[in-house]
């Protein structure tokens, strides 16, 4: 073959490749469109998509107003912002980490971000900016901590996620004694904090976590030729002039960021965080970043998830408690295969 | 114009505590081949990696042209030194024609895009290892040999002055292993690129390098022309074999047959 041919080979190929994963994220975000609005559409009602639509105008529309503008809105838009930071934050630590198992949700870093939330709010009583700072403080503790104890095996090593999956056990345990010292016990409360819920939500809510996914959000989408990169392996990666330490350190902060503030307001939503980078992979395939696929993925199983929880199966559930139903087998899967091949 | 010399000074590197080599001092002749051999485990991948600034050393310095390759920025670096690590990660499902495109990574700005220089770069490194064929499979399903060339298309990708390459011919058959180390000679020659590799095959590595480096328990052993460096007592020292070391009538180099315990005339003793 001549140069001039694998040339031409190699240009449509990479054509295809970009065109395919455009997309990919096409398709994804309207999927996620269509279900943002069909969640405002259905619920005990079905309000008209016209009516809908005026009320996401700002126009006053008798019956829907409220129903719409009141009850659906506010639940969805948290729907959307938490999915967004679960799926991003997610995948980001599976790339950097190179293992589908060292996810956020599993090594417990939003755990001990509901930890936080639970002290701030029903222990001390404090407002939302204080209730996230201290869930983001927290679950940079407990990354701090879980890359502390299992330094020394490399960073991608088996004994990060098992010190992880420790962490994470301890901290629910914490949650629920902290829940369980609270004068105002109830259930509600107890399921937001331990698998994460959209019950109760309203739309000044959504103002951190906008903000989170517009900040650090947007670096750690930035970092995306890095993290790719990271993928090689690190010593790949640093040869072909990654700055690695710098590279983690940004996508540790920034993951962690709007991972901690979803989880300060929605609670730890069951393996959302663990399910989507996988998802999205399968969709897109091995054609470029995951990052953003993952975010719409995250976003269209919280909104679905939540849905299903209140309508479509019988008895009312929290959206974690569906997620994790759906999350919970493909752990097992996971966790059965690298017992297989010998790898975490 | 940069002559792109590179040199350890009082280098001492290691993992944690523990030292591999300390105070060790090596020059690479610029575009030259040279050649590093020693048993497993006396830290020639730990040297290759802290030349490359993969590993921050413990005290001394790499100079790259006189500046320490500590204090350049990583891209900057990787636009003139290229490694290829001992065991390289592919992603899953990772596409050939993908992953030696990685290797244009340090040519691409933070906002320029792929352009019709990497894609010229990408199809001459697929070229020169035979990989052309195989450009839309996945790594993954290759077996070690094509994926071995894989790497190193990616490693020519890079288009770098100094290419360091940690047991490039691991996996390959013999004929492989002959192209690819060709190849290392014809860029060479044509580029003038400075070739720095790990090889076991103390023969081949004679046959190839203008320059060996015998390492032996984080110290240099031996340093110089083939003819120099590959003798009886350096094999002896290194590896502690015994061998005999003749005129390769191919290429008027050495040649070393291993003696073991069997399969030759005159049996080494037990403890050589
Ligand atoms: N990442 C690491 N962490 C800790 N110790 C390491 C690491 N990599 C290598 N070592 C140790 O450093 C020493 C030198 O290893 P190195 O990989 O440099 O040897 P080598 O000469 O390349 O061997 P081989 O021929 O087997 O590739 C060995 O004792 C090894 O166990
Ligand atoms: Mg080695």
């Amino acid at each position: 073959m001549t140069l001039q041919t694998t040339l031409t080979r190699l240009q449509t190929a990479r054509h295809r490749r970009r065109s395919a994963h455009a997309r990919a994220v096409a398709g994804l975000s309207a999927a996620l469109a269509l279900a943002f609005l069909i969640t405002l559409c259905v619920g005990q009602s079905v309000t008209p998509p016209g009516d809908v639509l005026r009320v996401l105008a700002g126009i006053d529309v008798p019956g829907a107003s409220f129903t719409v503008g009141q009850l659906r809105l506010p639940r969805v838009v948290l729907a959307v912002l938490s999915g967004l930071s679960f799926g991003l934050g997610g995948a980001a630590f599976q790339v950097m980490l190179r293992n589908p198992l060292a996810s956020p949700d599993i090594i417990g870093i939003n755990a001990g971000a509901s930890a936080a939330a639970v002290f701030a709010i029903v222990t001390l009583s404090l407002g939302a900016p204080w209730v996230a700072i201290m869930a983001v403080v927290a679950g940079l503790a407990v990354a701090a901590a879980i890359f502390g104890l299992s330094f020394g095996d490399g960073i991608s090593g088996g004994r990060l996620i098992l010190v992880g999956i420790g962490v994470s056990a301890m901290l629910d345990s914490a949650i629920a004694f902290l829940l369980a010292q609270a004068p105002a016990w109830d259930l509600q409360q107890a399921m937001r904090w331990l698998t994460g819920s959209l019950n109760g939500a309203t739309l000044d809510q959504a103002l951190w976590p906008a903000l989170a996914l517009a900040t650090c959000g947007s670096l750690l989408i930035g970092q995306r030729r890095g993290l790719e990169m990271l993928r090689l392996g690190e010593d790949t990666a640093a040869a072909l002039g990654t700055d690695v330490a710098r590279t983690r350190l940004i996508v540790i902060l920034t993951a962690v960021g709007i991972i901690a503030v979803a989880t300060a307001i929605t609670g730890p939503i069951a393996f959302v965080a663990f399910l989507s980078g996988p998802i999205a992979a399968r969709i897109v395939g091995p054609r470029g970043s995951v990052l953003i696929p993952a975010a719409l993925v995250g976003a269209l199983l919280v909104l679905a998830g939540d849905f299903a929880g209140q309508f479509l199966l019988p008895g009312r559930y929290p959206v974690g408690v569906v997620t994790g139903a759906i999350g919970a087998p493909y752990l097992i899967f996971l966790i059965i295969r690298a017992n297989k091949t010998g790898a975490t | 114009m940069p002559d792109n010399t590179l040199s350890a000074r009082d280098l001492s590197s290691g993992y944690g505590e523990r030292m591999i080599f300390q105070g060790l001092n090596l020059q690479i002749p610029a575009g030259r081949i040279t050649a590093i051999v020693g048993a497993n485990a006396c830290g020639k991948s730990t040297l290759l990696r802290t030349m490359s600034r993969l590993i921050a050393p413990k005290a001394g310095q790499v100079l790259l042209d006189g500046k320490s390759i500590h204090a350049m920025s990583p891209r900057h670096l990787a636009r003139t030194l290229g490694l290829l690590p001992q065991s390289p990660i592919a992603p899953e499902g990772i596409t050939v024609a993908d992953l030696v495109g990685r290797g244009r990574h340090p040519h691409q700005g933070f906002l320029s895009r792929w352009t019709a220089r990497d894609d010229q770069a990408v199809a001459e490194a697929l070229q020169a290892t035979g990989t052309q064929d195989l450009a839309e499979r996945a790594v993954d399903e290759l077996s070690g040999g094509q994926r071995q060339r894989v790497w190193i298309a990616m490693a020519l990708a890079q288009q770098t002055d100094l290419l360091l390459l940690d047991e490039p011919t691991t996996y390959l058959d013999i004929c492989h292993q002959v192209e690819v180390l060709d190849l290392l000679v014809d860029l060479n020659r044509a580029r003038a690129t400075t070739v720095v590799m790990v090889l076991h095959d103390l023969n081949l590595a004679a046959r190839y390098a203008d320059h060996l480096v015998a390492m032996r328990a984080g110290s240099i052993d031996a340093v110089g022309p083939p003819d120099q460096v590959l003798t009886r007592d350096m094999v002896r020292r290194v590896f502690g074999l015994d061998s005999m070391v003749i005129s390769d009538p191919a290429s008027g180099r050495p040649l070393m047959l291993p003696l073991g315990r069997h399969g030759v005339a005159q049996p080494a003793a037990r403890s050589a």
